[in-house]
């Protein structure tokens, strides 16, 4: 893998783990991390304009039957946490888990494999996985956010929100430290989603590229374990992104009085 | 890391995605599930209807068939019964028919025999009258002797 030229490990990996961008300061586009995230989403649209265009209620087959039971799944984690869903959380659930799936699921293509061919095109850095870039993990952790506090201040009102800030957890007499814990809380909840999936993601890429490293004759070992292992760690973290997803919701649709 | 023109690429993506989804996917697949499971329950019921239908026709036919059985039973008593009438009827009228032939004849011959008797009783007396001219040697007068000879006649 790494013969052509010989660089030093440590440049083999920094340069694996550096996106493709372009622009400065605020306009600063990493142009692989957005088109493999437009590519698989892309993917996405096209296999649910397929699917949903053509539905059959009798004799369901292919990608409709994988996508019935994905949609049954995330509608079961749904229900069992809300008691009357709001119709956005079904569909957004379902996207996260289907598009952080699939966006994981690049991990699985050899490391060395897409890198390579862009550089014969004339791209010298390309990240293929866009989970391992913080932008797209938090990007849309964030956005979760935003719907955290859109339906908290649906539900309970600004200022019953704002009432949550400064009552909890320890009554009226200790208000600013009531006031930063419940800050700290609500804001470690997308930080944490987005970075957690960012590590996890971005440490797996890792291990590739440390296995890489390694002599064409054993490389093949460790690396079908990490693969085989990482089948798992792509589906368990999307899994986790979206029940996060969900719960946080589930949280911010609760009634002022059975909050916390 | 800062914020960057990335990060609200994807936010917006990621937005994109998820009305996309809900409008070509969730919706429609939603939808057709629960017409699905509907349709199954429907089934379900009308096949649970079917069964107790079923049922009750079967109720209904052994019903049917104990009463036709037993119509037919009565039927068969009654035609017996009629049967053993008609032969009795038949016997009756046979045996009044054999009284009645019987009681014919035997009028008959009484009445030949009063007629056998008859003749012969005339010819006795003629006889007698004959046999007492002979004797006499005369002739018997039978204005005179009127009489005499009825008297003859009536006692054979």
């Amino acid at each position: 893998m790494i013969e052509a030229g010989k660089p030093n490990p440590v440049e083999y990996i920094q340069h694996h783990l550096t996106n493709l961008q372009v622009g400065h300061g605020f306009w600063t586009f990493n142009l692989d991390t957005i088109v493999f995230g437009w590519l698989l989403g892309g993917f996405l649209v096209f296999l649910s304009w397929r699917v949903g265009r053509s539905l059959s209620l009798d004799n369901p087959r292919g990608a409709q039957n994988v996508l019935e039971a994905i949609l049954e799944f995330v509608d079961i984690q749904i229900k069992s946490a809300f008691p009357k869903p709001d119709p956005l959380i079904g569909p957004l659930a379902l996207t996260v888990f289907l598009w952080v799936f699939l966006m994981n699921a690049m991990d699985l293509i050899p490391v060395d494999l897409l890198p390579k061919a862009a550089e014969y095109a004339g791209i010298h850095h390309l990240k293929v996985v866009p989970t391992t870039d913080p932008y797209t993990t938090l990007g849309m952790s964030l956005s979760v956010f935003a719907l955290i506090l859109y339906y908290n201040i649906r539900i309970k009102g600004a200022w019953g929100y704002f009432k949550g800030f400064l009552f909890h957890p320890f009554g009226k007499w200790l208000m600013p430290v009531n006031f930063m814990m419940t800050a700290v809380e609500e804001l470690a909840k997308p930080l944490s989603m987005g970075l957690r999936l960012f590590g996890n993601m971005f440490a797996g890429e890792l291990v590739f590229l440390l296995i890489a490293l390694l002599p064409w004759w054993i490389l093949w070992v460790p690396g079908t374990l990490w693969a085989i292992f990482h089948i798992l760690i792509i589906t368990l973290q999307a899994f986790i992104f979206m029940i996060l997803t969900i719960m946080y919701l589930a949280l911010a649709y609760q009634s002022l009085d059975d909050a916390h | 890391m800062n914020v960057t023109a990335t990060l609200f690429g994807q936010m917006i993506t990621f937005a994109v995605l998820v009305w996309f989804i809900q409008h070509f996917l969730w919706g429609p697949l939603t939808r057709m599930m629960a017409e699905r499971s509907k349709r199954i329950a429907d089934g379900l019921a009308a096949a649970e209807r079917g069964r107790r239908e079923l049922e009750m026709a079967d109720k209904r036919s052994a019903e049917t068939l104990r009463e036709g059985k037993q119509h037919a039973a009565d039927i068969i008593a009654q035609a017996e019964k009629r049967s053993l009438q008609i032969i009795e009827e038949a016997k009756q009228a046979a045996k009044a028919e054999g009284d009645r032939m019987i009681a014919g004849a035997k009028a008959e011959i009484a009445q030949e025999v009063s007629h056998a008797k008859e003749a012969l009783r005339s010819q006795v007396s003629a006889l007698a009258v004959a046999g007492a001219e002979k004797i006499l040697q005369r002739e018997v007068d039978a204005k005179e002797h009127a009489e005499l000879l009825k008297g003859i006649q009536t006692e054979l």
